[in-house]
């Protein structure tokens, strides 16, 4: 993957990574802060354990282009089932995705609640990466100056 | 219940050259809860029963908790603090004694409840400590964390009124999991045992957590024993190794070969404990059974390793020595010590994402597979204690944090 700083400072993204309210793991979340600022992008870390109510306010606050959330202690899905209304009613268009191990059984399979809860993008599988880097690549491409 | 004494337990094992094994396993349900204890009781091995509790209760969302019990929602430990004393005492009820002690392991910053809980159902052996559970774990300022472990130290050595001895261990040792260097990991459990006593805890266990290179893990295991003889020579403590805590291994043959990696490097470093990780860590939350296979690998594995041998002298007690005095010098009390030495970067963990860490060091893996120290930021660390690097790229960062993981998956 090519560092890209020269983007154009009107595909430059502002987003906001964060960990959700019972997780944790931080590794996720700095990996992710890189991932997006070599790709050119703009990243507040909310870090780990954020409560709903910090997430939603600080995301308000912020008024990102694009929210990340990863979880991987099996909490997940029900913490971003949980937050994703609050986060809807201060964003209610702004792309909201979320990713990671997201159930305690490691199966997978939460995307379409999730989706259906109202997140724009689920990340599970084992491809997990690089489809999140295209996503955020569709959607720079999309910003318009 | 009088169980016996958490450190008794284990000095006995220590004396008769056995090994201590223990999962880290929490069931939300009772019933599971004690068929978990009871299999790990009768896995054959000298073995501590767990207790982990789930992770809405350590970050204090007992909301969430009730929640969660009400709907059948999946928790991933067991809600101590929720479910009630005598529920906890049916679930230990002739498992937990003087020779099946059971540690209870949260995970929180604040954990008084969970400690007053664990204390009601006539427990008394935890761990965690005053950086080791908020600065990786949490959004607790430092201050707050040293308050509540002081708090919760003082619940815990109450216990000795009732004729327990209660026991409190490190997570030091295990800072981020990976990519913290030896000599800071080292620092930080003798910091916090010096912390714990300094509260009233009499009884302690002081944590390291396998690294990249066995060698580079002997020397600091002898690092920690040594600050810990010189530091703790008036309480009781042993040192419990922890199986890599970093990106595991995904086959079944890597993983079991980090683990018996870890039980050689147990015995060949005196500790005294050691605390186990399955075939199913990178993939999900164990099974019961898959930790009581795990504790049967460990066992055999420590059965068969030789204690001793040659640890080098590449600079690991120095920087942790460093580390220590350096810190003690901030103030008599060591709780305001630690609070002062995050303040200035004297204690900087690399990575840590926590509002109160200076955020100044970084750390790698280095060509010959050793974790090495790239920037030190504001630690008082002898001269030459860094490679100076760049800061690494994504890639480059994974495949630290992946090293270990693909090497064993490799072999």
């Amino acid at each position: 993957m090519e560092l890209d700083a020269a983007r154009p400072d009107a595909a430059r993204l502002d987003i906001v990574v964060s960990g959700l309210a019972s997780d944790a793991h931080t590794w996720n979340l700095v990996y992710l802060q890189l991932v997006l600022e070599e790709m050119g992008h703009r990243v507040t870390n909310l870090g780990a354990c954020v409560p709903d109510g910090l997430l939603t306010s600080r995301c308000g606050q912020a008024a990102p282009d694009l929210v990340v959330l990863s979880s991987v202690n099996g909490h997940g899905f029900q913490d971003a089932r949980r937050v994703i209304g609050p986060l809807r009613a201060r964003l209610a268009c702004t792309p909201v995705v979320v990713g990671g191990k997201l159930g305690v059984d490691g199966t997978g399979g939460h995307a379409e609640a999730l989706l259906a809860a109202g997140f724009d993008a689920v990340f599970e599988n084992a491809d997990a990466i690089a489809a999140f880097r295209g996503y955020v690549e569709r959607l720079a491409a999309g910003v318009r100056s | 219940m009088t169980g016996g004494s958490f450190g008794d337990f284990v000095a006995r094992a220590a004396a008769a050259g056995e090994l201590v094994v223990q999962p880290r396993m929490g069931v939300p349900g009772p019933e599971g809860m004690r068929a978990g204890l009871a299999a790990v009781r009768g896995a054959g091995v000298r073995a501590a029963g767990t207790i982990t509790v789930d992770s809405f209760t350590r970050v204090g969302d007992h909301l969430a908790v009730h929640q969660a019990l009400a709907t059948g929602a999946e928790l991933n430990g067991y809600p101590i603090a929720a479910h009630s004393p005598e529920t906890t005492r049916s679930v230990l009820n002739g498992l937990h004694g003087a020779d099946f002690p059971v540690q209870v392991r949260h995970g929180s910053a604040c954990p008084q409840k969970i400690v007053a809980a664990l204390l009601a159902a006539g427990l008394d052996a935890t761990e965690g400590g005053p950086l080791s559970y908020c600065l990786p774990y949490s959004r607790v300022p430092v201050a707050e964390s040293v308050r509540a472990w002081a708090e919760s130290c003082l619940l815990l050595s109450d216990a000795r009124e009732r004729g327990a001895r209660p026991h409190l261990e490190s997570f030091g040792g295990c800072m981020m999991g990976q990519l913290c260097p030896p000599s800071l990991l080292v620092a930080i459990s003798v910091l916090e045992g010096l912390f714990f006593r300094q509260h009233g805890v009499d009884s302690m266990s002081l944590s390291y957590a396998q690294q990249t290179d066995p060698d580079q893990d002997a020397e600091a295991m002898a690092a920690l024993r040594t600050l810990a003889a010189e530091h703790l020579s008036d309480v009781d403590w042993h040192v419990v190794l922890y199986t890599y805590m970093g990106v595991f291994p995904r086959t079944p043959h890597g993983a079991t070969a980090l683990l018996q990696r870890s039980a050689e490097l147990a015995v060949r470093t005196g500790a005294e404990r050691l605390i186990v990780k399955t075939t199913a860590e990178a993939h999900r939350i164990p099974t019961v059974a898959e930790n009581v296979a795990a504790l049967v690998t460990a066992g055999a594995a420590a059965a068969r390793a030789e204690p001793g041998g040659v640890v080098e002298d590449t600079g690991v007690l120095a920087e942790a020595r460093a580390l220590v005095d350096a810190v003690l010098d901030l103030a008599p009390d060591v709780g305001i010590a630690l609070v002062r030495a995050v303040e200035r970067g004297y204690l900087d963990v690399p990575y840590c994402l926590h509002q109160d860490n200076a955020g100044r060091t970084r750390a790698f893996v280095d060509g010959a597979g050793r974790l090495r120290w790239s920037r030190t930021g504001a630690l008082p660390l002898p001269a030459g204690s860094a490679v100076p690097a760049p800061d690494p790229t994504a890639d480059e960062l994974l495949r630290s944090l992946t090293h270990v993981e693909r090497a064993f998956d490799r072999g």
